[in-house]
């Protein structure tokens, strides 16, 4: 019973960071290798305003979800967006120093130390006991909710929202997009600014739940995996994706070897690149050279 | 191999032993022979600190030059170098500790566990491309550093393994100045090779499947050999520097070559430009360098005792900086830019390109 709650909270952290890579590949195809060091930036700007807003923790979390929002806009129209056009390489790359670039300043305003948002919003984290005999803690129950709730979202979003319709259009063809008159620019910073959304709000609740160290990237990068497998540009397919690298991961760690967590999501990973390279749920497309 | 500057004021090539000279102008062979004898000269003027500082260097030029033949010539983009460097320095590491292998047997085997992950690491790309390519090394990556790690707690060499200095004819090879030669040498040899290769058929085969792999196909180049032999040679290349490098840090450690390392010698062969061995050059020069610098210009501010602690992360995001600087406004790299001050005195007074010669 354990190991179910195990694999279902892992498998919503999943899913709730892969979202964010499954938003901005399908929409620009770009692959934004920032994602774990944004998500992370989600979780300390908590802490930032956490401290600002002392005594009234829900102001404090709207605000740090706004900045986030944001964060993500700004990304896009202050660096992206001059690389549109550019090799989808040199973008990905882009991602990547970026990310560099964040985990350092971060650690220099923030420092490397292990902090503890919950705690500076005053919240408790009690274990709650569930039928079966397993036990969850308070933020893991609500970070299973808030995914669902999530993904719920997004699908109502992209399928009926007009928005959403327009993120779509984007990305089947950017060209017919643009000439029917949809704003690109608009299109891809909504689409940057909801994956950092997202991801921060997963940075976040990790960081209630169990504590916020500059090792949290790593979580940011095993979610790639769950983005990958499930096919980079379904949701379905991150949500189908991230259960399979939670249960993966977690039964490996169970009757395996501990030290294998870091690894299995990309051992899976290879296996589905191998077999599959597009993903479960992905569209089959002209894998593009360099 | 066509010149893309033009170095001399016409072409006077008559035959093709003239055609297959290294070095084409008598200016060219004189700043050559400058050049080398300045590498000789240096480890006898400068201090430990440069001496190692320069070692740092060649050990990072076989890297990028490897890096280099297999992403900027041959196209295969690949994040997961340091798993190869890893794979290299585990290697010498672990046929030291176990059987006590002298230096001549643990590079050759270096090399050759190298090759063989090379043909893993170049799989994938029979059926990948770019991103995905991209993303299938950065998980070999981390499979190869997993087994190196598990391989160090297993045994119980928890911190890392140490390897002694090793010795060869009686000879021990220790100190900054005898690994300076080593290395040196190795760099010379990794470049010679690489030159060599590029000039040769392999080097087209390479270039034009970069170019348009169906072409390629259809002009009779064996699409899928040749991209398998990109990753054997460079990874070969790169498992010898990271055994290189095994011996001259003499400690071997999962924690040296982390994803950031793989990102940084990708930042090399950016940063130095794509497509240019003396870009790979310029660009590991420029990163190994780069976090020295930063501590040093850190060091001259006011209170730079209080940056100690936090210098890490200043070179992390100065750093990163620099990478999105370069692939924002200079992607052809510092290669483009000595290639403009190049034509700038070749055609002074003038300022116009030739036609004929422009460059992309």
């Amino acid at each position: 019973m354990q190991l179910a709650v195990n694999i279902i909270v892992l498998s919503s952290i999943y899913a709730l960071i892969a979202c964010g890579y499954v938003l901005i590949y399908r929409v620009s195809r770009v692959l934004n290798l920032a994602h774990g060091e944004l998500m992370m930036l989600g979780a300390y700007l908590l802490l930032a305003t956490a401290s600002s807003f002392s005594g009234n923790p829900f102001a404090a979390i709207a605000a740090a979800v706004v900045l986030s929002l944001a964060v993500g806009v700004m990304v896009y129209v202050f660096l992206m967006r001059k690389m549109t056009g550019e090799m989808v390489l040199a973008a990905v790359l882009t991602t990547v120093a970026l990310g560099i670039l964040l985990r350092g300043v971060m650690v220099l305003i923030w420092s490397a130390q292990q902090q503890y948002p919950g705690q500076a919003l005053g919240f408790s984290n009690p274990a709650i006991a569930l039928p079966g005999g397993g036990r969850i803690s308070t933020f893991a129950a609500i970070l299973v909710v808030i995914t669902a709730l999530t993904y719920a979202a997004l699908f109502i979003f992209l399928r009926f929202g007009r928005w959403g319709v327009r993120m779509r259009a984007a990305g089947q063809n950017p060209l017919l997009a643009a000439q029917r008159g949809i704003n690109l620019h608009a299109v891809y910073a909504l689409a940057w600014g909801l994956s950092t959304l997202t991801g921060s709000v997963a940075g976040m609740l990790i960081a209630l739940d169990s504590g916020l160290t500059n090792t949290m990237v790593i979580i940011g990068l095993k979610a790639f995996p769950a983005a990958l497998v499930g096919g980079l540009d379904s949701l379905v397919g991150a949500l189908v994706g991230a259960l399979i690298i939670g249960a993966a991961e977690v039964l490996s760690i169970q009757y395996i070897d501990p030290l294998l967590s870091d690894v299995i999501p990309f051992l899976v990973l290879i296996v589905m690149l191998v077999v599959r390279p597009w993903g479960l749920f992905g569209t089959r497309e002209e894998l593009d050279r360099v | 191999m066509s010149d893309r500057t033009p170095r001399a004021s016409g072409y006077f090539r008559t035959g093709y032993a003239q055609e297959m000279a290294l070095t084409k102008t008598r200016l060219e062979r004189v700043s050559l022979f400058t050049f080398i004898a300045l590498l000789l000269v240096y480890p006898y003027v400068a201090s430990a600190f440069y001496l190692d500082l320069a070692n740092q260097v060649f050990l990072a030029c076989i890297g990028a030059l490897s890096l280099m033949l297999l992403t900027g010539y041959a196209g295969q983009v690949s994040l997961g170098h340091a798993g190869l460097l890893a794979a290299g320095a585990f290697t010498a590491g672990i046929l030291f500790k176990e059987f006590g292998a002298p230096i001549f047997v643990t590079i050759p085997a270096a090399a050759v566990v190298g090759a063989l992950l090379g043909v893993i690491f170049g799989l994938p790309s029979l059926r990948l491309r770019g991103l995905y390519l991209a993303v299938s090394t950065l998980a070999l990556h981390f499979v190869v550093v997993y087994l190196g790690g598990e391989y160090e707690t297993k045994r119980g060499f928890s911190t890392g393994i140490t390897i002694d200095a090793p010795v060869i004819f009686g000879f021990r090879l220790y100190g900054g100045k005898i690994w300076y030669f080593i290395l040196l040498a190795f760099a010379a040899a990794t470049l010679l090779i690489c030159v060599n290769l590029l000039r040769s058929r392999t080097g087209r085969a390479w270039r034009a499947i970069h170019a348009h792999e169906t072409v390629a196909e259809a002009l009779g180049i064996s699409v899928a050999g040749y991209k398998l032999l990109a990753f054997v040679i460079s990874s070969a290349m790169a498992a010898v520097a990271g055994a290189l490098f095994a011996y001259y840090r003499s400690f071997v450690s999962v924690e040296a070559f982390s994803l950031f390392l793989s990102i940084q010698y990708v930042a090399m062969i950016i940063i130095g430009g794509m497509g240019s061995l003396l870009g790979a050059l310029l660009g590991a020069l420029f990163v190994t360098l780069f976090p020295y610098l930063i501590e040093a210009a850190l060091l001259r501010l006011p209170d730079a005792q209080s940056y100690a602690g936090v210098l890490f992360a200043v070179n992390y995001a100065a750093f990163g900086v620099v990478m999105i600087l370069f692939l924002v406004f200079e992607p052809q790299g510092l290669v483009g830019i000595w290639r403009r001050i190049q034509t700038y005195f070749l055609l002074w007074p003038f300022k116009h390109k030739p036609v004929a010669g422009a460059r992309k």
